[in-house]
Parts: C-alpha cells; sequence; structure tokens
C-alpha cells in the first residue's frame, strides 16, 4: 500500500485536501456551493477541448475554470447568482459534449477526468500541483481578513470599503486556480466532494473561523486517506468512499450542533442569546 | 430560396423515426422544465435542480445494474434525493445550498460505484457519457408513454399549486401569515421538480434538463411581465430551442467531421444560453427604476425583474 507508485497517491491526496479544506471553507461560508460544483465541471469540458486541439490539458483546464468564474462573477452580479452558474455550467458542460463527440478516441477519459485517477499519478505531476496548490492558500492568507468579513457580513464589509462583488471575483478565481490544478488528479466530482462535505460539517462543529479551517482540513484528511486504504484494499473507486464519508460528517456534524444547542439551552435556560457563527477573527 | 430550405431541413427529418420521438418528448420535456423552471428560479433552486439531475442519473445507472428500467431508477432517486432535501429542510438559501451539495457529493459518489460496477459486469465503455450527456435520439419507443405521464403529473402539481407555491415562494412570511401550509407546499413542489428533472434528465441527460430547466425560465422572467406570462414564455422558448436544436443536430450530419453530426445538446445548450443573452439586449423597462430605488437597500434585492413584477 505504500509502495512506489502509491506514495505519489498519498502526497497528491495529502495536498489536494489540504486545498480543498481551505478553499472549501470559505466556499461553505460564503454559500458559493454551486460555483464549487460548476467550475471543477466546466473545467473538465476544458480538458476535452484541449485534447482535441492537441494542447496540454492543464491549459484547457485553467482556461475554462478561469472563464467559468469570470462568467459567474460577471453575470451573477447582474442577475440571480445561481442562475448565472447554472447557465455558465451547462454552456461549459455543451461544449464539453462538442468536443468529447467530435474526438472520437477520448470517451475513455471522460470518467477518469470525471472520477479522478489519483492512482496514476505520476512524480512529475506532483510539482506543479504544490506549487499551485500553494499558491491559491497563499492567496486566500493575503485576503484572508476582508474575505472572511465579506463572507460573514457582506454589509458591513462593504461599509468598510471591502467591495463584495470583487471579492467574490477575486474568491472564484482562487477557486479556478485550486481547480485547474486538481482536476486531473482526483476528477471534478471528487474535488467538489472534497470542498464541501468536510468543511460543512467542520463549521456544525465550531463557530471559531480558525479552528473550523482547521477541523475542514482534518476531516478532508481523514476522508481521503482512508478513501484510498479502503479503495486500494476493494478496487473500489475513490469517489465512492470521499462522497459517502463528506456526507456522514456532515450529518455528524448537524447531529452535534443540534444536540449541543438543546443541551445549552437546557442549561442555561431559554434567555441566552443563540451562538454567533463565524465571526471574524 | 428553395435550395436553403432544402439545405435547412435536410431530406428525410419529417419521415425519420428517432427524429419524431424526440421532437415529441423534447417538446413535453421542455414545457414541463419550461413552467416548472420559472418557480425553481423565483425561488433560487437552480443549485437543487441541478443537484437532483445528477443524482437522478446516479439511480439511473443503479438501475441498470440491477437490470431494472432505467426510468424507475431515475425516479427513486429523483424523489428520494428531493425528500431527504426536505428533511434535511434548512431554510436559510446558504445552508441550503450546502446541504444541497452534499447531498450531490455523496450521489455522485454513488454514481462512481455504480458506472465502476457497470462497467466491471458488462465492460460498458462511455456510460458516463451517455449518463451526463443522454441522447434525445435514442429514446427507446417503450418508455415514452411513462416519459410523457410523468411529465404530465409534475405539469399537473405545479400548475394546482401555482397560486399558493408563489406566494408562498415571494414571501413565505406572508404566506404563513394567511394560512398556507409553505412547507408542505415546498415539499410537493420539490417532489415535481424532482420528477420533472428526472424526466428530463433521462430523455436528454442532466446537462441539458439544467440548461432546459433553468435557462429558458430566467429568459421568460427578465422580459415577461407576470407569472402567467412568464410560464408561457418559458415553454415557448424552451420549445423553440428545442425544436431548432434537434434541426441543427439533424443538419449537422452534413458539416464536418463529415458523416458524424454534432451533439444535439450541444446545439440546445447553445441557444439556451444565446436566448439568455439577448434578453439582456431589451432594455429594461420602469422596473429598473423601480429597482434602483430598492437598490440601497443592500446587495440581496437582486431579484429578477419578472419576479418583482409579479409580486406588484
Amino acid at each position: 500500500m505504500f509502495s512506489g507508485f502509491m506514495m505519489n497517491t498519498w502526497i497528491a491526496a495529502t495536498i489536494v485536501a489540504v486545498i480543498a479544506g481551505v478553499v472549501g471553507f470559505f466556499a461553505v461560508l460564503r454559500g458559493s456551493t454551486f460555483a464549487a460544483h460548476a467550475i471543477p465541471n466546466g473545467a473538465f469540458a476544458g480538458a476535452a477541448g484541449a485534447s482535441l486541439l492537441g494542447i496540454s490539458t492543464l491549459v484547457g483546464l485553467a482556461v475554462f475554470s478561469v472563464a467559468g468564474a469570470l462568467g459567474i462573477g460577471a453575470f451573477g452580479r447582474r442577475a440571480r447568482h445561481d442562475v448565472a452558474t447554472a447557465l455558465a455550467l451547462v454552456l461549459m458542460l455543451g461544449l464539453g459534449a462538442l468536443f468529447i463527440s467530435v474526438s472520437t478516441e477520448y470517451a475513455q477519459e471522460t470518467y477518469s477526468l470525471l472520477f479522478g485517477e489519483v492512482f496514476g499519478v505520476s512524480p512529475d505531476e506532483l510539482l506543479p500541483i504544490a506549487i499551485l496548490g500553494a499558491a491559491s492558500i497563499l492567496a486566500i492568507g493575503v485576503i484572508f481578513r476582508p474575505l472572511m468579513l465579506s463572507s460573514a457580513m457582506p454589509e458591513v464589509a462593504e461599509a468598510r470599503g471591502v467591495s463584495s462583488a470583487r471579492m467574490e471575483m477575486v474568491f472564484l478565481l482562487i477557486m479556478a486556480l485550486a481547480t485547474s490544478m486538481t482536476v486531473p488528479v482526483v476528477g471534478a466530482l471528487l474535488m467538489f466532494s472534497l470542498m464541501i462535505g468536510p468543511a460543512a460539517a467542520a463549521r456544525s462543529f465550531t463557530p471559531r473561523p480558525g479552528l473550523a479551517i482547521v477541523l475542514s482540513i482534518a476531516f478532508g484528511l481523514a476522508t481521503v486517506w482512508t478513501g484510498i486504504a479502503v479503495s486500494y484494499v476493494t478496487n473500489w473507486p475513490l469517489g465512492f468512499f470521499v462522497g459517502v464519508m463528506g456526507a456522514v460528517f456532515y450529518l455528524a456534524g448537524r447531529a452535534w450542533a443540534t444536540l449541543r444547542r438543546t443541551r445549552s439551552v437546557r442549561a442555561a435556560g431559554p434567555g441566552r442569546p443563540a451562538p454567533v457563527t463565524a465571526q471574524p477573527a | 430560396m428553395e435550395h436553403f430550405f432544402h439545405y435547412l431541413f435536410a431530406p428525410g427529418l419529417a419521415s425519420s423515426g428517432p427524429v419524431r420521438v424526440a421532437l415529441l418528448v423534447g417538446t413535453v420535456v421542455a414545457v414541463t422544465s419550461g413552467v416548472v423552471g420559472v418557480f425553481t428560479v423565483t425561488r433560487g433552486q437552480s443549485f437543487a435542480g441541478h443537484a437532483l439531475a445528477d443524482v437522478a442519473t446516479t439511480g439511473g445507472s443503479g438501475a441498470f445494474l440491477i437490470g431494472l428500467n432505467q426510468f424507475w431508477g431515475f425516479l427513486a432517486f429523483g424523489i428520494g434525493a428531493a425528500a431527504f432535501l426536505e428533511i434535511i429542510g434548512v431554510q436559510r438559501r446558504r445552508g441550503r445550498d450546502v446541504a444541497t451539495g452534499v447531498v450531490l457529493g455523496a450521489g455522485l459518489g454513488l454514481a462512481a460505484l455504480f458506472l465502476y460496477l457497470d462497467a466491471a459486469s458488462t465492460s460498458t465503455t462511455g456510460a458516463s457519457f451517455t449518463v451526463l450527456f443522454g441522447s434525445i435520439f435514442v429514446i427507446a419507443s417503450s418508455t415514452v408513454p411513462a416519459l410523457i405521464a410523468s411529465g404530465l403529473i409534475a405539469l399537473l402539481v405545479v400548475v394546482v399549486l401555482s397560486r399558493v407555491l408563489l406566494l408562498s415562494s415571494l414571501s413565505p412570511d406572508i404566506a404563513a401569515v394567511r394560512g398556507v401550509p409553505v412547507r408542505a407546499v415546498g415539499a410537493a413542489y420539490l417532489i415535481a421538480l424532482a420528477i420533472s428533472v428526472s424526466l428530463s434528465a433521462v430523455a436528454i441527460g442532466a446537462v441539458l434538463s439544467t440548461a432546459l430547466l433553468i435557462g429558458p425560465a430566467a429568459t421568460a422572467l427578465r422580459i415577461a411581465r407576470g407569472p402567467v406570462r412568464a410560464m408561457a414564455v418559458s415553454a415557448l422558448i424552451g420549445v423553440v430551442a428545442t425544436w431548432l436544436g434537434i434541426l441543427l443536430a439533424y443538419d449537422s450530419y452534413d458539416w464536418p467531421p463529415h458523416g458524424h453530426g454534432w451533439p444535439v445538446s450541444f446545439f440546445i445548450v447553445a441557444l439556451v444560453v444565446i436566448f439568455y443573452l439577448l434578453s439582456y439586449l431589451r432594455r429594461p423597462s420602469r422596473s429598473r427604476s423601480a429597482r434602483t430605488a430598492s437598490g440601497a437597500a443592500g446587495a440581496h434585492s437582486r431579484s429578477e425583474e419578472g419576479a418583482c413584477s409579479a409580486a406588484s
């Protein structure tokens, strides 16, 4: 399980889980779940287009995920956000359908791009993943305070001069950056599950943002490590374990939050104010 | 001119069996999605609509695995996911999207497993492609009556509920005060959405299902005034996009690369998005000044113009 080629898998999955944990925390906090689904999925269509043109899939992934982020950001400002996201998603996937049908030999790769090829990571794929992952986490670190403020309290942030539209655009671009690198490794669908499940669970366990990010990364790591081990033994796809464990973590978090709420209400009486979620650090 | 028509309507279009089935099913799907979609967009549940389509396709591959007709798999998973979303019952929009995301993630995980088992047992290549993109040209004629019937059921539920649904979509508090069982209406609507979406997902694929659900409705809400007109315009846009898409896909057999048609999903999606973008060309009328006046209230008042005029 820890032989030569599997080491790449462990390293790549660990990097991806850390990126997904950090980016996913903000995706959940901001309610950008749909964008977190749409950007990786749209990027997958870009990979299909790149293979049609005979250029590197990374270029296609980057172009489509950035274009998707820009489109969602620009149209989300004018119309409903979810409508803009849905239309950007279907447009990119429609183009993907065209690319795939024109390049006939691509169908087998579709599965691996959607569901990942984590057991086939080559050593030279690791470096770009690590660099872009570090870049996206660094970018989040740089804008951490304004991003946190505009995610938790958009009105207050506006009053302090943080434009929520610009913040949204920056965040979507960071998500695109994180996505274009991780999709070829873990697949579009897995990336989405990894961003949402652990982060949503972490938010239910603690209202403190710093702790929630750490928890989100920890849940993500627990998910991928267990997933890889079980997947290695059973030969079932990793995506299955990641999706199911994300849901299990989330339900556990919800149950814990409900339990704590009833207990604290019982302990402190009805006059106690509800706990404030996600205050800026 | 005659040559042009000959080129536009390639010979054999009207007499082709698959094309006739595609036109029939496409029309039913477009009308149902168009009408249901108006409420999906008004309630801000595009993500749920898309997630239900994706989860329903999971059911399709599961049914394929145990040798059932795929349509029942679609329906079972679609309704099951809708019921689950309703039980989680998060009322705030952000929390609801997160819950939808978790359900979608779990559904996609199951899809990965089913597709893997399908491929292991029957060596189906490109199963994932069919699940995502479907094809309106390869609908088995035996499933057509079931498809049409379920489409009509979804349509009926939404039309019967339309008044209370609209009220509880636009202002749940007022609806509750007036004695509308908001939660039950929401649940009934979600089931109708699940039926409609799994119907369109089995017929035309998950991607196209979302396109027909959201695109025409969002366009109609921008250009039509009042909910009834919006529903009619939305259904019309959906039908036009579907017919034109089928026509173009049929014609595309003569386009490069030769002897290999372009996918119909691409054409319909492209047309739907073009219609939506065209709606921006139309100069917004008086509702714009009303919106800029209320715009100071904050970024959250970004409701569609149609929904605004529906409320007034």
